[in-house]
């Protein structure tokens, strides 16, 4: 049987329509793995610097290892493997078009990425608490909870574009902006303008001891699992539009792709933190 | 007849082969799972015992096996048609260049002869900051 270019699919939504479901699910899918690709070399330009510095400071890599929390890194690996897990459910829920299995293994997901960020902020916090960071620690932190709130107000408002519902959009859009200008004007106010190093002598990263060497691991450290934080939140926005259509009944054994292209992102999210864990947390111990 | 274990009733009895997606049934997630969580306990456990200057082969390469397992059963590549396989491969041989060039350029640098012994784990002090 060969599906007409005028099949309407229940519960895909009407812009999909200008070619036929299975065309726009292998090319909405074959899209994504080519994002994943992209996404794989971005990674890999820090992983290829961390190799590089490791082998020149190896001294100064071994000992900030150890100066990592393992049951923090390790717990987290397991919370992220298991919220891969949930998302590769909810996929199989959706082929099975049981929408109510979708939103829960989602919701879990979701639960997961938000447990796996609260773990990263008090390792962050602890390593902040020994003066071990470029600058100020609550304006990132300001900056990281802004971006949270950001991506799920315009991920509804995608998901109000994506199903026309034009009232939903515009709302979400504007509450968006209103985020968006927030952040900055009370990031101005709060910290009175962009980045300011902390100026403490007693501050371990002041400290002339604290040398070159040691803030090349904490700076690659920061920018791989800063980087893979972000991949994080932005995954959880993409999971929060499926939900939002599982919410609404979206997903059938036909019209699925949005679970997939988005549990996909998730696995790539897991897939970062696969190799992170290991070079950051455990070579060297 | 024989009856043949093949592992795929569910697919088959509720008729799933559509012309989407591959449905696995869901022993082969929880199987998948289940060897995650038991190569996570390896590699932590293997960051404990001293391979010398094989630590750090031997977890690249429990790693590589944990994102195959990602990579083949929860993203479904195992039933990829093969321009997903190129497309999905292609970054990930550019990146073994890079990796691998590394790992060549990095003996000719200066700090050379430090490796030998800075692998072994008695040689750097931990101190609290």
């Amino acid at each position: 049987m060969s599906s007409s270019v005028e099949t309407i699919e229940p519960g895909s939504p009407p812009h999909v329509h200008h070619m036929d479901a299975p065309t726009a699910y292998q090319s909405a899918k074959f899209a994504m793995w080519l994002f994943l690709g992209t996404e794989i070399l971005l990674f890999g330009g820090l992983f290829a610097a961390f190799f590089i510095y490791r082998w020149m400071y190896l001294d100064e890599f071994v000992h900030g290892c150890r100066n990592l929390v393992l049951w923090a890194g390790a717990g987290n690996t397991v919370v992220l493997l298991f919220s891969s897990f949930t998302a590769a459910l909810a996929v199989d829920a959706a082929q099975r078009g049981d929408n109510a299995k979708v939103r829960r293994n989602v919701l879990i997901t979701l639960v997961c990425g938000f447990f796996f960020l609260m773990v990263k902020y008090f390792e962050y916090a602890s390593k902040v608490s020994q003066g071990i960071f470029p600058g100020d620690f609550n304006q990132v932190l300001f900056f990281g909870a802004c971006l949270l709130v950001f991506s799920f107000t315009m991920a509804t408002a995608f998901f109000g574009m994506y199903r026309e519902n034009w009232k939903v959009y515009w709302t979400w859009l504007t509450v968006s902006m209103i985020v968006l200008v927030g952040y900055f004007i009370f990031n101005w106010v709060i910290f009175n303008g962009p980045g300011t190093p902390v100026a403490d002598a007693a501050y371990a990263w002041n400290d002339p001891a604290f040398n070159q060497k040691y803030k090349m691991f904490y700076g690659l450290y920061y920018c791989m699992t800063g980087l893979h934080g972000l991949h994080v939140i932005l995954g959880m926005a993409l999971l929060w539009w499926v939900y939002l259509i599982a919410y609404q009944d979206g997903f059938s054994e036909k019209y699925y792709t949005p679970v997939e292209i988005g549990a996909l992102y998730w696995h790539l999210v897991d897939l970062i933190w696969i190799y992170l864990f290991p070079l950051l947390y455990l070579v060297g111990r | 007849m024989a009856h043949v274990d093949h592992g795929f009733e569910i697919m088959e009895t509720q008729d799933h082969s559509s012309e989407l997606g591959h449905v696995q049934p869901f022993k082969v997630y929880a199987g998948v799972f289940g060897a995650l969580l038991v190569l996570t306990v390896v590699t932590v456990a293997a960051s404990f015992m001293d391979f010398g200057n094989f630590d750090f082969a031997v977890a690249m390469l429990i790693a590589s096996v944990k994102a195959m397992l990602v990579a083949l059963y929860f993203m479904h590549l195992k039933y990829e048609n093969p321009f997903t396989w190129v497309y999905a491969g292609v970054p990930i041989l550019f990146l073994i260049f890079l990796v691998a060039g590394v790992f060549l350029d990095n003996p000719t640098r200066n700090e050379f002869e430090k490796t030998g012994s800075a692998l072994k784990k008695s040689a750097v002090e931990v101190v609290d900051h």
